[in-house]
C-alpha cells in the first residue's frame, strides 16, 4: 500500500523510496554535494579525505592478510613468510599493509601539522581537535600492536621494551605489566590478545572517524585565511569542486605510494624482523618505528625510568589541551609573523626528535634529544599560551572573498 | 598480583558509592522541583526511591560483570605453575657464563674469577644506585645466578660470550639503553632503576644447580 502523499523529491522512484523510510539520500546530497567548502582552501585541505582512504585500504588488506596469518608463537613468523612466499598476491597485500601504515601516519602528521599551523582546533572545533589526537593515540596503539605480529626480533623487543614501560608505575606496574601479557614475559597469551585487539581497534577508529568527520560538517571547515565563512560568495561547493581536487589528490598520493610498495617496500622497514624472535637474545640496537621515534627520543632523554615515561606519556597528554593553551583569537599562522617561525620550528624539532629516536642515546644525539625535549614542551607550554600577548599581527582581511578581490 | 586486584576493587568501590550518591543528590532535585507535586502524591517519592536503588544495583551488576572478563586476562593455571630448571654446571671455567631459560626467562650463570669477586666485593655501597651488598646475592662467591632481564625496560643485556661489550664495570652492559651492570649484577650506571633479579636457587651438589 503507497501512500499518495509520500512526497517526490527525486526524478527516480527507488530514490523517493529510500529517502521516505531513510533520509540519507538528502543526508549525502547536504554533506557531500551541497556542502559550501571555503574557496580558499589549499591542497591541505585533501588530507582528511586521503586518511578516510588509507584507513579503508588498511582495513581490507588486512582482513586478507588475517585470513593466512596464524597468532601462535610457533607459527606466527612462519604463516607471514608463506604469505610473503606462497600465497597468491600475499606479497603486494603484506606490502600495502605495512607500507599503508607508514603512509597513514605520513598523511595524519601532514594532516595535524595543518591544523595546528591554520589554527583550525580553535573555536568552535575544539572537539574536532580533541576526537582527531584521539584517533591517532589509538592508531599509535593499533601500530604498535601490528608491529608485534609479524614474531621477528624487533616485533618481540618491541612488545617487551612498550609494555615494560607499564613497570615503572609505582606499586601496580608489575601487576599490570602481567596482566597486559597475560604472562611473566611477552608469550602466546601476548601474542593471541594483541592480534585480537589489532583486528577490532580498526573499528573503533573508523566510529571515532564518523564522529570527527561529522563534527567538521557542524560549523564547516577552516581555510588558509582562518577566519570564518560569512556569505555564500565566500565559499564553493563540495561536489564537484572539492571532489575533483581531493580525487587529484589522490591520484598523487597513490603514485607516490605505488612507487614505495613496488621499488622499495622495505625502506621503512628493519632488517632485524626478518628474524624470527629469540626470547634469549636482543638485537644490538632495537629501533621503534619511525612514526613512533620522536616519543621515544623523549623517554630516552631523561635518565630515570618513570621519569622518562611520565613525560613520553605527557608529551601525547598535552596535545589534548592545545585548543586551551592557544588564546590568540587569530587562527591562522599566515597572520602571525613571529609564531609563524616558532611553529615550524616546532614541525621540524618534532622530526629531530624522530631522527634522533632511530640513533643509540649517546653522544649528540642524547643532547640532541634533550634539546629537543625542551623546545616541544617550552613552545607548548611556555610559547603558545603568551606569544600573542608580544606579538603584532598581520590585519585580516575582512572576509575570504576579500582576498580575491585585491588580487584583482 | 594481590595489590592490583586490592586497588581496582576499592577503585570499583569507590564508583559505585559515587555513582549512587550523585543518583541520589540528581533525583533529590528533581523531586524537590516537583516538590508541590510530591507533597500532593507521596508515592512519587517511594517510586524515586524505587528508581535510583534498581539504577545502583543495575550499574553495580553490569560493572560486577566485568570481573571475570578482567581476571581472564591474568596468567593462566598452567603459566603460573612455577617450573623449575636443573642445570650441570661442571663444564663451566672460570670466568666463563651460560645462558639457561627458566620460565620462559633468561638466567645468567657466572663463575666468576677472583678479580670478579674482589670487585664485587670492593665497591662502596653508597655508590650504587640500588645498595646491596654482594655477599646478599651470591650463596656461593664463585658463582653468580641472575634473572638475565634489564630492569629498566626488560632486554636481555650483553656480556655473557668472552667476547661481548660488558660495560664500564665489566660485569655486563644493556644495549636498548645504556645500563651498565658490575660483576655482581647490580647498577652502576644507566637508567635501570634495579640490580638484575636472583632467582631462587639451590646447589643440589657441586655440579649441579637447581633454579626456581
Amino acid at each position: 500500500m503507497q501512500d499518495k502523499k509520500e512526497p517526490k523529491k527525486y526524478k527516480n522512484s527507488f530514490l523517493n523510496w529510500i529517502e521516505y523510510r531513510l533520509p540519507i539520500i538528502s543526508y549525502l546530497e547536504k554533506e557531500y554535494g551541497d556542502y559550501p567548502m571555503p574557496k580558499n582552501a589549499n591542497y591541505f585541505w585533501s588530507f582528511g579525505a586521503l586518511l578516510t582512504i588509507c584507513l579503508v585500504v588498511m582495513i581490507i588488506s588486512g582482513i586478507f592478510l588475517a585470513m593466512y596469518y596464524t597468532p601462535h608463537v610457533d607459527m606466527a613468523f612462519e604463516s607471514t613468510e608463506r604469505i610473503m612466499r606462497d600465497v597468491s598476491f600475499g606479497w603486494l597485500i603484506r606490502y600495502i599493509h605495512s607500507n599503508g601504515a607508514s603512509f597513514f601516519f605520513i598523511v595524519v602528521y601532514i594532516h595535524m601539522i595543518r591544523s595546528l599551523y591554520y589554527g583550525s582546533f580553535k573555536y568552535p572545533r575544539e572537539l574536532n581537535w580533541l576526537l582527531g589526537v584521539f584517533i591517532y593515540f589509538i592508531m599509535m596503539a593499533t601500530a604498535f600492536l601490528g608491529y608485534t605480529l609479524p614474531w621477528g626480533q624487533m616485533s618481540y623487543w618491541a612488545a617487551t621494551v612498550i609494555t615494560n614501560l607499564f613497570s615503572a608505575i609505582p606499586f601496580v606496574g608489575e601487576g599490570i605489566k602481567t596482566w597486559l601479557l597475560g604472562d611473566y614475559t611477552v608469550g602466546n597469551a601476548t601474542l593471541n590478545r594483541f592480534f585480537a585487539l589489532h583486528y577490532v581497534l580498526p573499528f573503533v577508529i573508523f566510529g571515532v572517524v564518523g564522529l570527527h568527520v561529522a563534527a567538521v560538517h557542524v560549523h564547516g571547515s577552516n581555510n588558509p585565511a582562518g577566519i570564518e565563512v560569512k556569505e555564500p560568495e565566500d565559499t564553493v561547493k563540495f561536489y564537484p569542486y572539492m571532489l575533483v581536487k581531493d580525487t587529484l589528490a589522490f591520484c598523487v598520493f597513490g603514485i607516490i605510494i605505488s612507487a614505495v610498495i613496488f621499488f622499495g617496500p622495505n625502506l621503512m622497514a628493519e632488517v632485524d624482523n626478518y628474524i624470527p624472535a629469540d626470547p634469549m637474545v636482543t638485537p644490538a640496537h632495537i629501533v621503534p618505528n619511525w612514526y613512533l621515534a620522536p616519543f621515544y627520543a623523549i623517554l630516552r632523554a631523561v635518565p630515570d625510568k618513570l621519569g622518562g615515561i611520565v613525560l613520553m606519556f605527557a608529551a601525547i597528554a598535552v596535545l589534548f589541551i592545545i585548543p586551551w593553551l592557544d588564546n590568540s583569537k587569530i587562527k591562522s599562522c599566515s597572520f602571525r609573523p613571529l609564531y609563524k617561525w616558532l611553529m615550524i620550528l616546532f614541525f621540524v624539532n618534532f622530526f629531530i626528535l624522530g631522527y634522533v629516536g632511530m640513533k643509540p642515546a649517546t653522544g649528540i644525539y642524547l643532547l640532541l634529544a634533550r634539546l629537543g625535549v625542551i623546545y616541544y614542551f617550552g613552545f607548548l607550554l611556555v610559547i603558545t599560551p603568551f606569544m600573542h600577548r608580544f606579538e603584532k599581527n598581520i590585519i585580516l582581511p575582512n572576509s575570504i572573498h576579500e582576498i580575491y578581490k585585491k588580487k584583482k | 598480583m594481590t595489590t592490583p586486584y586490592l586497588v581496582l576493587t576499592v577503585t570499583l568501590i569507590f564508583i559505585f558509592l559515587f555513582i549512587y550518591m550523585v543518583s541520589t543528590v540528581v533525583w533529590g532535585k528533581v523531586v524537590s522541583a516537583n516538590d508541590k507535586k510530591a507533597e500532593l502524591n507521596k508515592e512519587e517519592t517511594r517510586r524515586d526511591f524505587l528508581h535510583v536503588s534498581t539504577i545502583t544495583i543495575g550499574a553495580i551488576g553490569s560493572a560486577t560483570f566485568m570481573w571475570p572478563f578482567i581476571k581472564s586476562m591474568n596468567p593462566a593455571e598452567d603459566t603460573l605453575a612455577l617450573g623449575t630448571t636443573e642445570v650441570d654446571i661442571s663444564n663451566i671455567d672460570e670466568g666463563q657464563s651460560i645462558t639457561v631459560t627458566w620460565r620462559g626467562k633468561p638466567v645468567f650463570i657466572r663463575k666468576r674469577s677472583k678479580e670478579d669477586i674482589a670487585e664485587a666485593k670492593n665497591a662502596k655501597l653508597s655508590n650504587l644506585p640500588d645498595p646491596e651488598k654482594d655477599s646478599d646475592r651470591v650463596k656461593k662467591e664463585d658463582w653468580l645466578i641472575l634473572v638475565g632481564v634489564c630492569t629498566h625496560l626488560g632486554c636481555v643485556p650483553s656480556g655473557q660470550k668472552v667476547s661481548d661489550k660488558k660495560g664500564d664495570f665489566n660485569g655486563w652492559y644493556c644495549p636498548c639503553h645504556g645500563s651498565h651492570y658490575d660483576t655482581s649484577g647490580r647498577i652502576r650506571k644507566g637508567p635501570a632503576p634495579d640490580n638484575m633479579e636472583v632467582p631462587p636457587y639451590k646447589f643440589l651438589n657441586d655440579n649441579t644447580v637447581l633454579i626456581g
